[in-house]
């Protein structure tokens, strides 16, 4: 009995020091309820983030360090730069989902001649990139408001292609399940000019991962999942035509590691992680316009 | 509500997820439905009787069917004429589900028509309904949006509760049978 009141009074002591603690350091600089959110931006100690969601312990969306504003935070968003490898020098790029634009504004100071295209639902969410996280539009970076899957079947339509095409519209706590179905891949596909490549930020997590895995094979056949040990993130690359091999990625890797120095992306570390391998259940479904219950799939391992 | 849900579903390739897809899909089902009010209501003054009913229930699903095969190309057909897509997802919900919400909802009044044998017990006729009608669309809700979809195909799913239908819309025909044999 004394010890049960003993550790009740530990954590709720716990709980009092963690709530002063989090009172103190964290600052709510904006916050507005969006159409499709409740976005936050947040100052903590050092650094400044963009949250979807009220709970504390909701997922940051995308944080900068305000002293070195260049640093990528975070490890999927460097991990994303392995686009680079695939596609050394994309012209056009297609990004679905702008966050708070670290990887937009990182792409078109890297690539002095790339014309951006970023599709966000949430005009609130541009709003943030651009008040907070110094997101900056211009005749190289456009911004469209518009769902993704409609923006991509337009572009179809009108014979648009592009190099890359990255895919970070699923980080949320909410899964837009008709951006991870064959047929939105497909579509996708068929949007890269010759050579190119799609970079999907995705779930390294429960059974959404083998569901997720079989529809990119099923769509592109081969491609790199990009793993790290200390994120619960993967990063896919797939193109539409032949991977490149090894050598390639690591010649890549060292034309980009000076410029990449900056943003504090591993880059060189990047080609031996990149794995065909299957390392998923190939008997799983893969998610269609028919059957896409991520969102449960995601919730149940 | 399984079907609007489903709804939700079968417009996202073409129209997004986006509120207005949603805001245009609950208004075309609350038009049907209140046109299938009106209609069911003129419907009883017809001597009405349980066959009849019955072929309520056919119909219903006999139209459900073309929505899972024509729902593609009417589908394309409004994305390549509509540019702005709170239209596009608006005009291609007119098109796919009036024509069975309609129909579904001509089953309520016409229901309290066949029940209702006197003015005094008429109000309760109706409140037992509104009770099990309603209740059938918050369970049809939860089942469909926490267990089908991760069970089924979508069309599976349209197929089913065609399939539903036309045993209702049997059942109803073999009754009135019965009732003459009696």
């Amino acid at each position: 009995m004394r010890d049960a009141l003993t550790t009740a009074s530990v954590i709720l002591l716990a709980c009092g020091v963690a709530f002063g603690a989090f009172a103190a350091d964290r600052q709510v600089l904006h916050q507005e309820q969006s159409l499709y959110h409740t976005i936050l931006v947040v100052a903590e100690p050092r650094r400044l983030c963009l949250k979807f969601s009220v709970r504390n312990n909701t997922r940051n969306q995308s944080c900068v360090d305000p002293n070195d504003p260049k640093r990528m935070v975070f490890g999927y968003t460097r991990m994303m730069m392995a686009a680079l490898l695939v596609v050394p020098e994309p012209q056009t790029v297609l990004m679905a989902g702008l966050g708070g634009g670290t990887l937009a504004t990182a792409l078109a100071a890297l690539l002095p001649d790339v014309q951006i295209d970023v599709v966000e639902i949430d005009p609130a969410v541009v709003k943030a990139a651009r008040t907070y996280f110094d997101f900056q539009e211009n005749e190289r970076v456009r911004v469209h408001i518009r769902d993704a899957r409609v923006f991509v079947k337009r572009a179809l339509q009108r014979g648009r292609q592009y190099d890359l095409v990255i895919l970070d519209a699923y980080s949320g706590d909410y899964i837009p399940e008709h951006l991870m179905t064959a047929e939105f891949l497909d579509e996708t596909r068929r949007l890269l000019a010759p050579g190119g490549a799609v970079a999907a930020n995705t779930f390294a997590t429960s059974q959404l991962y083998d569901h997720e895995s079989e529809t990119y094979r099923h769509v592109f056949g081969e491609f790199f999942n990009l793993r790290v040990t200390t994120s619960n993130n993967r990063v896919i690359l797939a193109t539409n035509g032949p991977l490149p091999d090894k050598a390639t990625l690591r010649a890549n890797s060292r034309a980009w590691r000076p410029a990449l120095g900056r943003y504090d992306v591993p880059i060189t570390s990047y080609p031996r992680r990149m794995s065909t391998k299957v390392d998923w259940d190939p008997t799983k479904r893969p998610l269609t316009d028919q059957y896409s219950p991520a969102n449960l799939l995601r919730g149940s391992r | 509500m399984s079907l609007e849900l489903l709804g939700g579903r079968i417009l996202a390739p073409w129209f997004g997820s986006s509120i207005y897809v949603w805001g245009s899909i609950i208004t075309v089902f609350m038009l049907s439905l209140s046109v299938g009010y009106f209609i069911g209501g003129r419907l009883s003054l017809h001597s009405p009787s349980l066959a009849k009913f019955g072929c309520i229930f056919l119909l219903a699903a006999a139209i459900l069917v073309p929505v899972v095969y024509l729902a593609e190309p009417v589908m394309i057909w409004v994305f390549d004429r509509i540019e702005d897509p709170r239209y596009g997802s608006l005009a291609a919900s007119l098109a796919l589900f009036v024509a069975p919400t309609v129909v579904l909802g001509t089953i309520s009044p016409y229901s309290v028509r066949l029940l209702v044998r006197n003015r005094e017990e008429s109000g309760k006729v109706a409140g037992t309904l509104y009770f099990v009608s309603t209740l059938g669309s918050a369970l049809g809700t939860l089942a469909t949006s926490f267990y089908f979809i991760l069970w089924f195909e979508m069309d599976t799913i349209v197929a089913v509760l065609a399939g539903i239908l036309l045993l209702l819309g049997a059942t109803g025909i073999g009754c009135r049978g019965l009732d003459r044999h009696a």
